[in-house]
This record gives structure tokens, C-alpha cells and sequence, in this order.
């Protein structure tokens, strides 16, 4: 056991996972990541790189990417919107690249040492164009260890960019810990011929020098890589493939935990630190009788929608906890379609919630549908 | 040297010509450029990376027959320091605009300079935005005509090897489409260098910058070119003239060949220190 920051975490994870370059740019609260990645990657051969900006950041890493490199840069809101135009550029590319974005309050300066889950939407929808990404989360130190080691994985797996998703809190906060030992994905060199298409259905990724002369471009292209003609319907093949892709595989990528849902009537979905507070609002809530359950995502995206309708499927109404003025109720509350009501629990203060106003907000919508276990006045 | 003449196929890649190049854009003569020098310096094309930038120099790495990266507009420095560091042995050459060098991504353009990292940046300076049509750029001289300057620029321009210089990039040139016997010897020049080196080539855009301006059709732009430049006696420093005294005396030749330590070098010397035993590469 020993007292690890989750910054900290972070970077052992990215270290284990076989990171070998890291570019970054300072900014609270994700800094200590990049302060760690200076003195773990000379130590293990990799590269560490201090760049201009956040743009510069995320545009080193993918060219480390094609370099052959296992590549991760952190920062936290203002430095993700800087990096959005390259996120594309990566997805475009199916470039495997890990992106730590510890949220913090916005927007634009905000609340830098405050937390905030205000970046749930851009992490999937901020880059111009539609797209596929994986947005990742995690509630505690052992967790962000886990989801980083998970993110590299996944972007090895489905050459996409993976975002991690922290907060200020989860960020600067200190667990004893225990690291569990989470298997690697390791990167295999293919074989390959002249006929090799780089940017085929599955095809593996493989960096520059390998004597392949691939062109990597941000305009339509097809599975040669070249933009030829009819380049508009050749990227949107590629771009269903990975959609289908994600989809067939939606129960291996989709981390979550669950507790009490069997009976629930009210269940709490939350994802990263809200989750917290949650767990413990939930026994409150089923000491005074009221039965609660919780469904916490630690894959945001792609939307797992038939997990969420799964696991409330008999639930009476849903409350969604998030450090923001409402983002993820939105698809949740469309999953659901209204089966059932689905109320948003918001807020952009910088503080957490406590359990206690979880269990107010869950009485209060008990109350309002007449749902079991709650006295009525 | 090669000689013009020479058949450069090999280098190129097929499939993707004609290029998207108006018919008497510069741009074609400095990719020849470019492919002289690989030619006279025998690189092995598996171990040449080019990574551009947006705008028609953008277009230039889908023409070679190597590992070609058509990146974001202004951010191919970044993106090439990435590779670099993590793939010492390619050897890295990035095309870029007046655009991608003096304006969006100019930022890049002086920490790869002040970095020294081992990378060749080819400026195509053409004076003009010209895939989108002819906006005015960082580097259209006061005075000249663009779309968005239909009165004449009341900007000052920037000047690409002053910049560089100042940035710290160790091996600086500047050359002109006209100037086509120099140019492949300083692009092969700039290559050999072991650090970070700026190849500014005046190339000309006859469809947008020369028909605004009234300079005519690409002969008589390359003309120009010759007749507003002026040759530094060989590797000496760029002669005491102003700013005023420029036109017609734009200095062009080789401004900077030293050695200074090397980004990517000193990187791996804090490899050696840390005691991180393997390479990145």
C-alpha cells in the first residue's frame, strides 16, 4: 500500500501500459502529470517533450504516434479546447493516442483548481465532423490507474484517440493504494505486403519507416490513405466501420459499476468523483427505505445506451448526478425515452455534491411520483 | 549535383499526379527542388518523412514517394518534433507556406528553431493565400494587392530569414524559383545539417498574387523575382542595407551554417544520464 495522488496514477499507469512519449504544456489541475512524465520517461528510454502549447502538445504526439511511439498528453479545459482540432485529426487518421483532460470549472479560465465534469459533450462532440471517440472515467486513484491502462488498450485496439476524463479533485486527491495488475495490450509489428492497405477494415497500425510508404492526411480518403476521388463515400465507409466496430464490441468496452439495481426504484447514474458521494447516498437513501440503486459509467462514450436500458428498465425514475448545468442526462434521458422520468441533478459551483443532497434530490423526486418509502407530508 | 534533366520519377509518387498546382505555380519547381536534393544526397525514401502543413505547399508530401503526413494548418513543426524525437533515423523535411510558417504556425516555427531539432522546413513563399484565393498574407509586401487588401496592404511584411535567424534555427537560406541551380544545393545543404534549418524559396502565384498585382504571367513573375533579389556574397553575413533599401536588394543565398548542439542529441544524452538504458527509437 502506499499514498498516491491521482496525477500520480496517471503516469505509473501510462508508464506500465508501455508509454514511451509524453508532450505537454502546464495547466491545473493535470500538471503533475506532466512533471512526473519528465522524470519517469528518460528513465525508461522514452521521449518527454515540453511544447509551446496544447496544440503543439497533441500534435506531437501524434506524430510520435506514426514515429512508432505509444503517445499520451494531458491538460485540462483550456488546453483541451485547444487540442480539438487535432482530436480529429487523430480520429481521422485512426491514430492511437491517449488524451488526459482533467476537467476543471469554465468555461474559459473558470475555476482552475475547482472541479467540474463540464466537458462530458466535448470530449465527444468538440472536434469538428462527426466521429467515433472513447471517453473514459474513473472515481478514485486505483480507478484512473485502471481507466489509463484501459485507454491505451483501446486505442491500440480500435486506432482511435481515447480521452480520459479526471476532475480537479480525483486529480489532486491522495488514496492509499494497492495497483492492480492490469494486463497490456502489446503492439504487434505485422507483416506487410504491397497490396497492405493502411487504413483498410482492422487494418494494424503501422508507423512511419516500416518501409511502407503511407500517406496519413486529414482529408477524405480511402483505404489507401490517398484522397482520390469519391473520397466522400470512401471515409464514410471508413468511418460506419468504426462505428460498427465499437458497436459490436459495446460489452467488452463498457466499464461500470453497479450496486443495488436488482430492486432499484430510483436509480442514481453518475460517472467519475460524483460517483463518490453516490455510493454512499444510496445507503442512506435505502436506510430510510427508500429503494435506491446505482449505476456508475466509467465508459461514457460510445453511449452505452443498452446498458442504461438494462439496468433501469424497472426503475421508476432516474436522477443523474454531474458537476455540470446537465450534459449526460440529455442522451439518458433520450435512451429512456420517457419510460420512465429522468431528472437532472446539476451543478457548476466547483464544489461536489454531498450524499446528502443526492438523498434530498432522490426524496424530493420520490415524492413527486408517489414512489414507495417515502413519507408523504 | 544533379543536373536538370535527370528523370526524379522514382521519387515521386504516381499515382497522385498531376498535382493540384496551377499551371506556372512556383510550387512545382521547389518540390523539383526538393527532389534534386534527395537525388544528389542517395536517401533511402523507406527512412524520409515529409509532413505538411495546409494550403497548396500542403499538397507537396502526397507527391513524394516516401512517408508522407499532410497534417493541420500551421502545426507540421509539432507534429514532425513528435516523430522526430521518437524516430531519430528518419530524416524529417517539412513543406510549408507562408501561411503555415508566418502566420498560424509561427509559434512552431520558432521553438523548432530555438529547439535546434533536427528538421528541414522548406518555406513555399508565394505572398499570398492561395488555395483559398488569394488573401493577403504575413508576408505580402506593403503596398501589394490581395483580396482581403483590395487597396494595398497597410501591413508590414514579415521576413522569413530574419525570423529564423533571430529564433535560433543554425542553417538559414533563402532562394527564389528563378534561382533554380541554387536552390537543390541549398535544400541538400539544409538537409545534411544536423539541427534545425529554414529554406525560404520566393516561389510565385500567378493566378492569384501576380494577376492582383499586375506582374503578369509566371515568366515575367520569375523575372521578378530576380530583379527584386539580390545574392549574398557566399556564406557572408547579410550586408548593412534598411528595410527601404531592400527593394531590389532582398538578400537571397545562405545566411546562417553552424552548429549549435541538437535537440533530439541532447535528448538522449538526458536518456544516458537518467540511466534509461534503450533508445526511444
Amino acid at each position: 500500500m502506499r499514498l498516491v495522488q491521482g496525477n500520480e496514477a496517471v503516469a505509473l499507469a501510462a508508464v506500465h501500459a508501455g508509454c514511451n512519449f509524453y508532450s505537454g504544456y502546464p495547466i491545473t489541475p493535470a500538471t503533475e502529470i506532466m512533471e512526473m512524465m519528465a522524470r519517469q520517461m528518460p528513465k525508461t528510454g522514452g521521449v518527454f517533450i515540453q511544447m509551446e502549447d496544447e496544440i503543439g502538445s497533441i500534435a506531437a504526439a501524434i506524430g510520435a504516434a506514426w514515429g512508432g511511439a505509444k503517445a499520451m498528453t494531458a491538460t485540462s479545459g483550456p488546453g483541451f479546447s485547444l487540442m480539438q482540432e487535432n482530436l480529429g485529426y487523430a480520429c481521422m487518421t485512426q491514430t492511437p493516442v491517449v488524451v488526459v483532460d482533467s476537467q476543471r470549472g469554465g468555461p474559459s479560465t473558470g475555476l482552475p483548481t475547482l472541479p467540474a465534469q463540464g466537458e462530458v459533450m466535448q470530449a465527444r462532440y468538440g472536434t469538428h465532423g462527426d466521429h467515433e471517440v472513447i471517453v473514459l472515467t474513473a472515481s478514485s486513484v486505483v480507478e484512473a490507474y485502471r481507466m489509463t491502462v484501459e485507454a491505451f488498450n483501446l486505442s491500440e485496439r480500435y486506432r482511435l484517440p481515447v480521452i480520459l476524463l479526471l476532475d480537479a479533485v480525483l486529480s489532486h486527491m491522495r488514496e492509499n493504494v494497492e495497483f492492480p495488475d492490469v494486463p497490456v495490450r502489446e503492439r504487434v509489428m505485422p507483416t506487410i505486403d504491397e497490396n497492405f492497405l493502411p487504413f483498410g477494415p482492422d487494418a494494424p497500425f503501422v508507423p512511419f519507416g516500416s518501409g511502407h510508404h503511407t500517406v496519413v492526411t486529414g482529408m477524405s480518403h480511402d483505404e489507401t490513405g490517398l484522397p482520390k476521388a469519391l473520397a466522400g463515400q470512401a471515409v464514410q465507409r471508413i468511418l460506419r466501420g468504426v462505428q460498427e466496430r465499437l458497436a459490436q464490441d459495446a460489452r467488452e468496452i463498457t466499464f461500470y459499476h453497479e450496486m443495488e439495481l436488482a430492486d432499484a426504484d430510483i436509480v442514481l447514474l453518475t460517472y467519475g468523483i460524483t460517483a463518490r458521494a453516490a455510493r454512499e447516498a444510496v445507503g442512506l437513501l435505502r436506510a430510510d427505505g427508500v429503494k435506491a440503486g446505482l449505476l456508475d459509467l466509467q465508459t461514457l462514450w460510445p453511449f452505452p445506451e443498452w446498458l442504461i436500458l438494462e439496468k433501469t428498465q424497472a426503475a421508476k425514475a432516474v436522477l443523474v448526478p454531474e458537476l455540470n448545468l446537465g450534459q449526460y442526462v440529455i442522451p439518458v434521458r433520450a435512451a429512456i425515452a420517457g419510460r420512465c422520468p429522468v431528472e437532472s441533478l446539476g451543478r457548476c459551483d466547483g464544489e461536489l455534491f454531498t450524499p446528502e443532497a443526492m438523498v434530498e434530490a432522490a426524496k424530493a423526486l420520490a415524492h413527486s411520483l408517489e414512489i414507495g418509502g417515502v413519507a408523504h407530508d | 549535383m544533379t543536373k536538370p534533366g535527370i528523370d526524379l520519377t522514382p521519387l515521386l509518387r504516381q499515382e497522385m499526379m498531376p498535382t493540384v498546382w496551377c499551371p506556372g505555380c512556383g510550387h512545382g519547381i521547389i518540390a523539383r527542388g526538393i527532389a534534386t536534393a534527395l537525388m544528389s544526397l542517395g536517401l533511402d525514401m523507406d527512412q524520409v518523412a515529409f509532413v505538411g502543413g495546409i494550403g497548396c505547399s500542403g499538397r507537396a508530401p502526397f507527391y513524394f514517394d516516401a512517408n508522407s503526413m499532410h497534417t493541420t494548418h500551421g502545426r507540421a513543426l509539432a507534429f514532425a518534433t513528435g516523430l522526430k524525437m521518437v524516430n531519430p533515423k528518419l530524416t524529417v523535411i517539412v513543406p510549408m507556406g507562408d501561411g503555415d510558417s508566418m502566420a498560424i504556425g509561427g509559434n512552431h516555427l520558432i521553438h523548432a528553431a530555438r529547439r535546434n531539432i533536427d528538421i528541414t522546413a522548406v518555406v513555399f513563399n508565394n505572398s499570398i493565400y492561395g488555395m483559398t484565393g488569394g488573401q493577403g498574407a504575413p508576408t505580402s509586401p506593403l503596398d501589394s494587392r490581395s483580396t482581403t487588401s483590395p487597396m494595398g496592404s497597410i501591413e508590414p511584411a514579415f521576413d522569413t530569414v530574419e525570423l529564423a535567424l533571430a529564433a535560433g534555427a543554425t542553417y538559414v537560406a533563402r532562394t527564389t524559383t528563378f534561382d533554380f541551380q541554387e536552390m537543390p544545393q541549398l535544400i541538400a545543404g539544409a538537409i545534411r545539417h544536423h539541427g534545425f534549418s529554414v529554406v525560404e524559396v520566393l516561389s510565385q502565384c500567378p493566378t492569384y498574387y501576380g494577376r492582383l498585382n499586375k506582374l503578369g504571367e509566371a515568366p515575367d513573375m520569375l523575372l521578378y523575382e530576380r530583379d527584386r533579389t539580390k545574392l549574398l556574397e557566399a556564406f557572408g553575413p547579410p550586408p548593412e542595407i534598411t528595410r527601404e533599401e531592400m527593394v531590389g536588394q532582398l538578400p537571397i543565398g545562405l545566411f546562417r551554417d553552424e552548429e549549435r548542439p541538437e535537440y533530439v542529441d541532447q535528448y538522449h544524452g538526458l536518456i544516458a544520464r537518467a540511466g534509461g538504458g534503450k533508445s526511444a527509437s
